[in-house]
């Protein structure tokens, strides 16, 4: 892969730059949208191909820039309401505009994002600076033409979908049927229509007659890619649940329960935590769904539900350590995981500003890091190692020198090509692949 | 008495890093020791403190906590149920119910010293501030320990018990162990803690309105103020609500300037 560009999403209020927290390609590629801890949204917008260099695809520069989420008061909990952008949804584009759901901890935003390269001119009443014309001076009708103007590209709230979720919303998924879509926070599913923002639906609750009995949270969810009745959610002891919206209107018993038997022998306290599945993606494919943990990422076949049909280690070095890591807060962080466009490769990111790519056909895997020095443009990634002990390589890393807080929760896999966007911390990342669409 | 309130302006990451420093030799040192005994091999002394270790670990996590922003759901329950899965092996162990038949009397009050920071926290304790969500989660989970630890001993409430479990571990393996920065710092939290009389801590939570405490009574009261939109199943179709109106109406306006501002220019 080739470091291609590198963005500091930058907070423009002179405390730097704030620290990205999703990141989404649009359905064609063509945008990359990141969301970050400020509430604000940046949208990339790919550079057609230039015709003087066939074989030179196009850059990712900034096409819009926008606060989607200001922090709130809960003045009822005397709690404040974060403006972080969770996650960031497109919708499928249907005309000339394009749309996304962006949501915080409690409120989803539509948001409508149009580009305007025309405007009148040749008012009547009015003249270029807009100030109302003398009518005395106004001898002759004309018509207004359109002009060319620069490129503004506006963007407009269309839809709140507020007061929904009593906890905090984790996740979002837009329906194949391109009017519902659903929010997920830690114990309820609710089923919103695009255009309905005072009503909502729910459709999973997992929340306990007692909180006393809670042991259980929902971590993910999405719907299929092709089939709108279906979606699963994963949840904090590490299992999926299929459910069929067609069964009833409540969903809370599953159609398929997707649950892996614990391994007796790496049994630990510590066990039902890095069990907790921190991301679902359904494959292009619907077939299989892949699911992070804290230690590994795992393909599941929709049709088999006892065990994962693939388990590739992430970082397998990490489980003497997890009492350090549990006592840091480490262990709980949320990994988030990506299909490529053909379903073949597997990325997931990792600490130390590493993230990894499993591919499913050779079984081969690789560590790339996300770093100023490795990518410089044009720059090709060197595949990076952690020794445990042993041997030690030139350029390995030791375990015990990895950066925990370099981490990347954050990555997104262009729908068709080898490009990825990777979210270091407050740093974007895009890297292609210009040589092969394999990996290799 | 795991918490009553948590305090913003107590330092804790003073007393975090004190704490974590001392942890993380013992934790690290003892990885493979908790491990280790789970296939089978059971040191007892170091597995039994590694154990406990990790026990006031948890139970010091669920109290640090973020004051202004509501805490992470998920974190909360994940080490909830760590410390459950402790405290049953503890019982199946017989640690629990052998700690618990030892004199409940005095402890380490003798050699612990309370610091300026403990002293500010349990007046803040006094003063029965509270964060809503969270304590009541926490409250929860002490009304869930009072249900467990009843069912396998028939001692002294469920609220003096864990208490004394640690501290009097804590005597037990003094012996034994040298004293770390660990221990004291774990100890003056305790040791703050458990001045307060049972009696006293139950006035604590008397002060406080408990209507305040549960959590789905005040957002069930804060549904139906706002009317929420969202309702289990079915019923939302037959009664058509709204939400607060200023969102809708923000939106609402937005479009509508939209639309003044382009009849108006025109």
């Amino acid at each position: 892969m080739e470091g291609e560009s590198i963005y500091e999403v930058d907070s423009g209020d002179g405390l730097g730059a704030d620290i990205i927290s999703t990141v989404e390609f649009n359905h064609t590629g063509e945008l990359l949208a990141t969301g970050d801890k400020g509430g604000r949204v940046v949208i990339f917008q790919r550079e057609p191909e230039s015709k003087n260099e066939p074989y030179s695809q196009g850059e990712y520069n900034v096409y819009s820039t926008f606060q989607s989420h200001e922090p709130e008061f809960d003045y009822l909990k005397s709690l404040e309401i974060e403006e972080k952008i969770n996650k960031i949804k497109w919708l499928p584009q249907q005309n000339a505009a394009h749309s996304l759901l962006s949501t915080n901890d409690k409120t989803i935003k539509l948001w409508k994002i149009t580009e305007r390269d025309k405007r009148p001119e040749g008012y009547n009443l009015k003249d270029e600076e807009g100030k109302l014309k003398d009518l005395s001076t106004v001898t002759s009708l004309q018509v207004p033409v359109l002009k060319p103007m620069d490129l503004m590209v506006e963007v407009t709230p269309r839809r709140i979908f507020a007061n929904g979720h009593t906890y905090h919303v984790n996740s979002i998924s837009v329906n194949s049927d391109c009017e519902t879509y659903m929010s997920a926070d830690d114990l309820r599913i609710n089923l919103w229509h695009l255009a309905i923002t005072d009503r909502s639906f729910n459709i999973v609750d997992i929340k306990p007659a007692n909180m006393e009995d809670l042991t259980e949270v929902i971590t993910a969810s999405e719907f299929h890619p092709h089939h709108c009745n279906l979606f699963v959610y994963s949840s904090s002891k590490g299992s999926l649940r299929l459910c069929d919206m067609r069964a009833s209107a409540l969903c809370d018993k599953h159609s398929k329960l997707y649950e892996e038997p614990e391994d007796p022998s790496n049994r630990s306290f510590f066990s039902e935590i890095i069990s907790s599945v921190s991301d679902v993606k359904f494959s292009h494919s619907g077939r299989y769904m892949l699911t992070r943990d804290y230690l590994t990422v795992k393909v599941w076949d929709l049709n088999m539900e006892t065990k994962p049909v693939e388990t590739y280690q992430v970082h397998d070095y990490l489980r003497s350590k997890l009492c350090s890591l549990y006592e840091n807060d480490c262990i709980f962080d949320k990994f988030e995981c990506a299909w490529n466009g053909s379903d073949s490769v597997i990325m997931t990111g990792a600490y130390n500003n590493f993230f990894r790519m499993f591919d499913r056909n050779t079984k081969r895997d690789v560590t790339l890091e996300a770093s100023r020095e490795s990518s410089k443009p044009r720059a090709i990634l060197k595949p990076r190692r952690v020794c445990v002990g042993g041997k030690r390589r030139k350029d390995d890393i030791s375990v015990d020198s990895l950066d925990f807080t370099k981490k990347i929760l954050h990555t997104a896999w262009h729908p068709t090509e080898n490009i990825i966007a990777i979210a270091a911390t407050n740093n974007l990342y895009i890297f292609q692949d210009k040589v092969n669409s394999e990996m290799h | 008495m795991f918490l009553t309130s948590v305090v913003p302006q107590w330092p804790f990451y003073n007393l975090d890093t004190m704490f974590v420093r001392g942890l993380k030799r013992k934790c690290i040192d003892g990885e493979e020791d908790i491990e280790g005994t789970l296939a089978g091999i059971k040191a007892i002394p170091s597995y039994n403190l590694q154990r406990q270790s990790l026990l006031d670990m948890s139970l010091v996590k669920l109290q640090l906590c973020h004051m202004l922003v509501e805490p992470n759901l998920c974190r909360s329950v994940l080490i909830a149920n760590t410390v459950r899965q402790i405290q049953e092996e503890m019982t199946q162990d017989g640690t629990w119910q052998m700690i618990n038949t030892q004199s409940t009397g005095q402890t380490s009050l003798d050699r612990l010293v309370s610091t300026d920071i403990l002293c500010r926290s349990s007046r803040e304790q006094a003063e029965g501030k509270q964060v809503p969500g969270y304590s009541n989660f926490n409250k929860d989970f002490e009304d869930d320990q009072t249900q467990d630890s009843s069912e396998t001993m028939s001692t002294a409430s469920s609220v003096q018990a864990p208490r004394n479990l640690q501290s009097n571990v804590w005597e037990m393996e003094n012996a034994q162990e040298n004293r770390g920065n660990f221990q004291k710092s774990l100890d003056q939290i305790f040791e703050t803690l458990e001045n307060k009389s049972p009696n006293s801590v139950e006035d604590l939570f008397s002060e406080v309105d408990n209507s305040y405490y549960d959590l789905d009574t005040m957002l069930t009261g804060m549904m139906s103020n706002t009317k929420m939109g969202h309702c289990d199943g079915l019923e939302t179709f037959s009664s058509p609500t709204t939400t607060t109106s200023n969102s809708n109406c923000k939106s609402d306006l937005n479009e509508l300037d939209h639309i003044v501002e382009i009849l108006v220019e025109s």
